[in-house]
């Protein structure tokens, strides 16, 4: 879409009025955040798939800036700057435009500049409850437009957690583990390399100072790397210290000579990451696939029947909802629950809203404490063109 | 509909006078225009050809808009600036010369580091101590990011490089390079090692044209021939 046309524009303008009435309606407050946001928070934040795609520029005094991608971050920054603290519940909506980098083959569902819609929740000390009011309302939204017949997609980045939290592994693996959650490649060679069956190589470490290293404390060991790069006349470039690098080199002789992964674990992390089930049916499945592997996840797993409850005293129908153990959203902020909504049969077209739970995200924009945080955003040209036809009612 | 075949050679060294070779070798001639410095000239029997001889990227770009129709350029620089490489262009030939890899290389000094997956590590880490990223210094941004994604390596910026890419982590102003090499000294030089599975691309000069050139019939017959017979 290259402009709006004026019945586009009037049927946009419809739209952002009944969903921005419905979020007042409900106590969200209304605010404007900047299109224009400085680069390097979203690149630090939302990962390699979103940096891809962000618009990226120099202003005339140096400053790297981008047109937003997303709506979430700019909001947040404004929650932080009203309040520094971040010691104060809050309830924002908004509507404006967002920009994404695409490719001229994309099709007609992923216009570059977009209008987007979203509430987010931040600092509600229940989790399941402003869980099921962000879902209830990104659906109430996209109903207000007309929509009927689509299909709720959920993942939980934090059963995925407690689930690599149950078994018995050192805390770095654990570490790698969630972080490859997003990366299903990544991941898969990961598990094989921590279960041994792929070798790690071994061609640019020096295995002379790799048996030196072996049962040395680390000040120790940075002492003979010191050493070491001295002897071989190795200078020190780039801000990672000899510290940093003695780390990482004591990790990696703890992996060699570490019981390699059970296969029994990599089989029960395949096994969990294939769930895709309803969420009652899916709910079975966990509890099953954690039982045999005698993992304790009754507090995630009684968190996520709490929410399906929430969900059911909200009157969100379930029947057309899907729970998808590898569903991460490709923002990286997300942490734990993540839900999005789906025209059935329409691809990434149908996409029409997402959101979820993003609580180590405030922290990272600067915030003092932790801020639990769940938000939602809808995708009105998708919306739009997903009602055209419609009578709007 | 352009009115003549445009061939694109490169303008200067070793790329050039290869280039100009191998149309000797194939027996067409080809005439500069005015001075040896020109950058203008034609092919002899071919009146509806125009060469012009350009920067090895110009050549990238040119392809990639169509306003050349057959060129030679680095496999790197096609790769690089042409965002659906697949869809626009066609590698009628690998050319054999002018090899170059391009790589992804660390600091010698980086003794924790041999392949991608201990990068990304190295990555998260520097990102907890340093809260910032580690930069990638490179003129390959795009071959970059697909690379890096590719390999799951998400902790990283890249700074773009013009020039000298090789010293940026002596300077200070990155900690990583992607860059090309042909025999790997200049990185050694500088204190640089590539990662056991940090090649990215094995490059080398390549006659390429433009999946949707714009030229009549008989030019893309006569386009052909030429090609055939280089």
């Amino acid at each position: 879409m290259s402009y709006r046309t004026t019945e586009n524009l009037a049927a946009l303008t419809k739209v952002q009025d009944r969903i921005l009435r419905l979020f007042a309606g409900t106590g969200y407050e209304r605010v404007a955040p900047e299109i224009i946001q400085p680069a390097d928070v979203f690149l630090s934040q939302s990962g390699e798939a979103m940096r891809q795609r962000t618009y990226v520029f120099t202003d005339h005094l140096g400053l790297e800036l981008c047109l937003r991608p997303d709506v979430t971050i700019p909001a947040c920054r404004i929650y932080l700057k009203r309040n520094p603290q971040a010691n104060q519940l809050a309830r924002y909506c908004y509507t404006g435009p967002a920009f994404r980098f695409q490719s001229e083959d994309a099709g007609p569902g992923q216009p570059r500049e977009f209008e987007q819609a979203g509430i987010e929740l931040l600092l509600h000390d229940d989790n399941e409850a402003a869980e099921a009011e962000v879902l209830g309302l990104g659906i109430s939204a996209i109903e207000t437009a007309g929509i009927r017949d689509f299909t709720i997609k959920f993942g939980d980045l934090s059963l995925f957690a407690s689930l690599i939290d149950g078994f018995d592994m050192p805390e770095r693996w654990r570490d790698k583990l969630k972080h490859q959650f997003w990366r299903h490649d990544a991941l898969d060679d990961l598990l094989n390399r921590l279960s041994g069956t792929k070798k790690i190589t071994t061609g640019l470490y020096d295995e002379t100072l790799i048996n030196q290293l072996r049962s040395r404390d680390e000040t120790n060991a940075i002492g003979i790397v010191d050493a070491y790069l001295a002897h071989k006349n190795i200078p020190i470039v780039g801000r990672r210290s000899v510290g940093d690098i003695t780390r990482r080199l004591l990790n990696h002789v703890a992996d060699l000579d570490a019981k390699p992964l059970d296969q029994n674990i990599v089989s029960t992390i395949k096994a969990y990451l294939a769930i895709n089930d309803s969420p009652h049916q899916a709910l079975e499945k966990i509890r099953t696939v954690a039982t045999a592997a005698n993992v304790d996840l009754s507090i995630a797993l009684g968190a996520f029947e709490r929410r399906l409850d929430l969900f059911e005293h909200r009157k969100i129908n379930l029947d057309k909802a899907v729970f998808s153990a590898e569903f991460g959203r490709n923002l990286e902020y997300y942490t734990g629950f993540v839900f999005q909504l789906e025209m059935p049969g329409e691809g990434i077209a149908g996409h029409l809203a997402g959101g979820g739970r993003y609580d180590d995200l405030l922290s990272g924009l600067g915030a003092l404490r932790s801020v639990p945080a769940v938000g939602c955003a809808i995708h009105l040209d998708r919306l739009l063109n997903c009602t055209s036809g419609l009578e709007v009612s | 509909m352009s009115d003549k075949i445009i061939i694109a050679l490169p303008s200067k060294g070793r790329l050039m006078e290869q280039a100009s070779n191998l149309f000797d070798e194939a027996g067409m001639a080809i005439e500069r225009s005015g001075n040896a410095r020109g950058y203008f000239g034609r092919l002899s029997g071919y009146d509806n050809v125009e060469i012009r001889f350009l920067s090895a990227s110009e050549i990238a770009h040119n392809l990639n808009s169509a306003e050349v129709h057959l060129g030679i350029t680095g496999e790197d620089l096609l790769r690089e600036t042409i965002h659906n490489f697949d869809s626009s262009i066609n590698i009628e030939k690998r050319l054999g010369f002018g090899p170059a890899d391009v790589v992804v290389a660390v600091p010698d000094s980086w003794l924790d580091v041999a392949t991608m997956a201990d990068l990304e590590e190295a990555a998260q880490d520097f990102l907890r101590i340093h809260t910032r990223r580690l930069r990638v210094a490179t003129k390959y941004i795009n071959l970059t990011r697909q690379f890096f994604a590719t390999k799951g390596v998400t902790g990283y910026q890249t700074v773009e490089s013009s020039g000298a890419t090789e010293g940026a982590p002596a300077a200070g102003t990155a900690e990583i390079i992607v860059d090309i090499t042909s025999t790997g000294s200049t990185l050694s030089a500088n204190n640089l090692k590539i990662l056991d599975d940090g090649i990215i691309l094995k490059s080398e000069a390549v006659l390429a044209t433009p999946k949707s050139p714009g030229l009549t019939t008989e030019q893309l017959q006569v386009l052909r021939r030429i090609v055939d017979l280089l």
